[in-house]
């Protein structure tokens, strides 16, 4: 049995749905990368998941943590979980922590819910911690404010926060796009690190999809708001079966590339309000045929490619660029 | 942070200075008080007699800084009207003043608080748009209408409260309702948009996906984050403690210090006017010090005077 299992689950705003009815499993241990645009409801999925939308936000479908159930259950089961099981780092450190709190005492609120650790103790554990997570001198940095951290130093604490309740599933949510590119491959080398010591599965959610390489096993793509390619590392760098995915990788600059100019995908991501009927994707699609624009493909098996949502997806062995990527 | 301090000092006694000027030559340009004093039918003579005895001929820079000397020696003049010293007269106003305006600020904070932060926790409930109703009705409503509103309702159609005068505390009831009434309505107001300004922040979506309690979020992360804006209210209410029951004070004639700087203004008892001003322009700087030093207790990006500016 997956540890988490997610379900038809789908999220809608004031009305207007945002999440179609999403699939996943992740196993113990695993790394997943969620890939795709802005909006596309990476981040909504896993918010979803965890009770962390706010009021207005319809809910339904199901998600699972060791069987248990999590949509509708009670705060304090979903409080219970939160933190322990799953944890999340998101995507701005710097207005992630509390302002007022600093930054030793944020973290010792971790240890106090998840393992009962108070006063000295939950000080070197912070403390442990944080030298952990590669933040320098934490003895003395312990008593410092958020305000006076790097935003990838406050990325370090939400780390250390997150290992504090030893979850099993670590949703790590854009945690390097708000930062410089050296400091990304070190949060990079970190999550990777962490994951080896602990054995936690990580969600990782990006729209970097070499950042999804470097760290996780497994990748699904998301497009408006449902699941439409979904394989190993490997092979969906090596053979791309949906369009959009196809696109995605086009549009990574090479540095071999000379000037050519950059593939895009023609278009813009459909407003949630306005979706076309049929495959959400159709009206940017070159392969797009009468059949997409009606239905709405299922996300299913394609002979040992992994999963596609896609009525028209692009052979396999097509030539592709990424091969010099993957 | 001594610099930081002393900064502060030195801007509130330059704020003083300021509105000790302002009002010494706005109430000379404005009339003469001996014309008021006296009437309009009193004698020459007897004019001349009261300008040379109040230093009313000498050139205007002249009394100006005769006036500061004796600001210097805490030496704060003498009533025209009474022939007393001018503290005297409004040190003793204030204690009536207080036994209104401190009660009412405690009923504001006691209940507009936490009307602010249950509605902003249940925001779009009946219970939220009830408050801002209400905080609407509080502060759009002048004060002389609600005081007269209710002195309609209490006094004259149910008899069950006095509707002026001092004899007891039954006659503070209906003032302190009609000036707390207004502040309860935008500080509920005022709390609710703090609140929910800081429910929104990204770190309070960290707090919650480590696992506490929805209480202890509210408690621990968005209160604290929340205070600083209501503290800057807070502030400006503390300040207008002495000055803010000038209305108030007029409808239910109350002996406080509203009432006397309405009678002193009136008959230009240049002492006493300038006397009330000054204690009311110290206790607003003072309470705008107190509010600059609690930015940096509550706050630990305006510590060491960074933003306080």
């Amino acid at each position: 049995m997956p540890f988490v299992s997610v379900r038809d689950l789908k999220v809608a705003f004031d009305g207007v749905q945002v999440l179609h009815g999403i699939d996943l499993d992740i196993g113990r241990g695993e790394a997943v990368g969620l890939v795709g645009e802005s909006g596309c409801g990476k981040s909504v999925t896993w918010l979803a998941a965890l009770g962390l939308l706010p009021g207005k936000a319809k809910v339904s479908g199901s998600v699972t943590v060791d069987g248990q159930e999590l949509i509708g259950a009670s705060p304090r089961r979903i409080e219970a979980v939160r933190g322990a099981k799953i944890a999340m780092i998101f995507q701005d450190p710097s207005s992630a922590l509390n302002p007022v709190h600093r930054v030793g005492r944020q973290i010792c609120e971790n240890l106090r819910l998840h393992r009962g650790l108070r006063g000295d103790a939950a000080r070197a554990e912070a403390i442990r911690l944080m030298d952990i997570v590669g933040i320098p001198s934490a003895n003395t940095r312990f008593d410092l404010y958020p305000h006076e951290f790097s935003g990838g130093q406050c990325q370090r604490v939400l780390i250390a926060m997150a290992l504090a309740g030893a979850p099993d599933l670590l949703i790590a949510d854009e945690p390097t796009t708000a930062l410089d590119a050296t400091i990304q491959a070190q949060i990079l080398d970190l999550l990777s690190n962490l994951r080896r010591q602990t054995g936690m599965a990580m969600v990782f959610i990006s729209h970097d999809l070499g950042a999804v390489s470097t760290v996780c096993d497994r990748a699904a793509v998301m497009y408006a708001g449902r699941i439409i390619e979904a394989n190993d590392i490997s092979q969906l760098f090596a053979a791309p079966r949906h369009p959009y995915t196809r696109g995605l990788f086009d549009a990574i600059p090479y540095l071999d590339a000379g000037r050519a100019r950059l593939s895009l995908i023609p278009g813009t991501v459909p407003d949630p309000r306005h979706l076309p009927q049929g495959c959400a994707f159709a009206p940017r699609c070159a392969r797009a045929g009468d059949l997409c624009r009606d239905y709405q493909p299922e996300l299913k098996e394609q002979a040992g490619t992994g999963l596609t949502a896609c009525f028209h997806p692009i052979p396999t062995g097509s030539a592709s660029r990424q091969e010099v990527f993957a | 942070m001594l610099k930081f301090t002393l900064a502060k000092l030195a801007r509130a006694l330059l704020t003083i200075l300021l509105v000790m000027s302002f009002a010494f030559i706005v109430l000379r340009l404005s009339g003469d008080p001996a014309q008021i004093m006296l009437g309009p039918d009193a004698p020459q003579d007897a004019v001349d007699a009261f300008r040379a005895r109040w230093g009313l001929d000498d050139p205007l820079w002249q009394q100006y800084l005769a006036y500061l000397k004796q600001i210097m020696t805490f030496d704060f003049g003498i009533s025209m009207r009474d022939q007393s010293p001018a503290i005297d007269l409004v040190l003793d106003r204030i204690p009536a003043t207080l036994a209104l305006t401190i009660p009412a600020l405690l009923l504001k904070i006691a209940i507009g608080i936490p009307a602010g932060i249950y509605a902003a926790l249940h925001r779009e409930s009946i219970a939220d748009r009830g408050v801002i109703m209400f905080a609407i009705f509080g502060f759009t409503i002048p004060s002389f209408v609600l005081g007269l509103v209710l002195v309609l309702i209490f006094a004259v159609t149910l008899g069950w409260l006095p509707a002026g005068g001092q004899d007891g505390w039954e006659y503070a009831i209906l003032p302190i309702a009609t000036m707390s009434i207004g502040g309860i309505g935008i500080f509920a107001r005022f709390t609710r948009s703090a609140m929910i300004e800081v429910l929104g922040q990204p770190y309070i979506r960290t707090a919650m996906a480590k696992g506490l309690p929805w209480r202890e979020v509210v408690w621990k992360h968005a209160l604290p984050n929340a205070a600083v804006p209501i503290v800057t209210l807070l502030g400006f209410m503390v300040g207008a403690l002495i000055a803010g029951a000038v209305v108030v004070e007029s409808i239910f004639s109350w002996p406080g210090i509203g009432r006397l700087i309405v009678v002193s203004v009136a008959n230009r008892d240049l002492a006493v006017v300038q006397c009330i001003l000054l204690v009311i322009a110290a206790s607003m700087v003072m309470a705008n010090l107190l509010v600059d030093f609690a930015y940096g207790v509550l706050d630990p990006r305006l510590r060491h005077g960074h933003a306080a500016h």
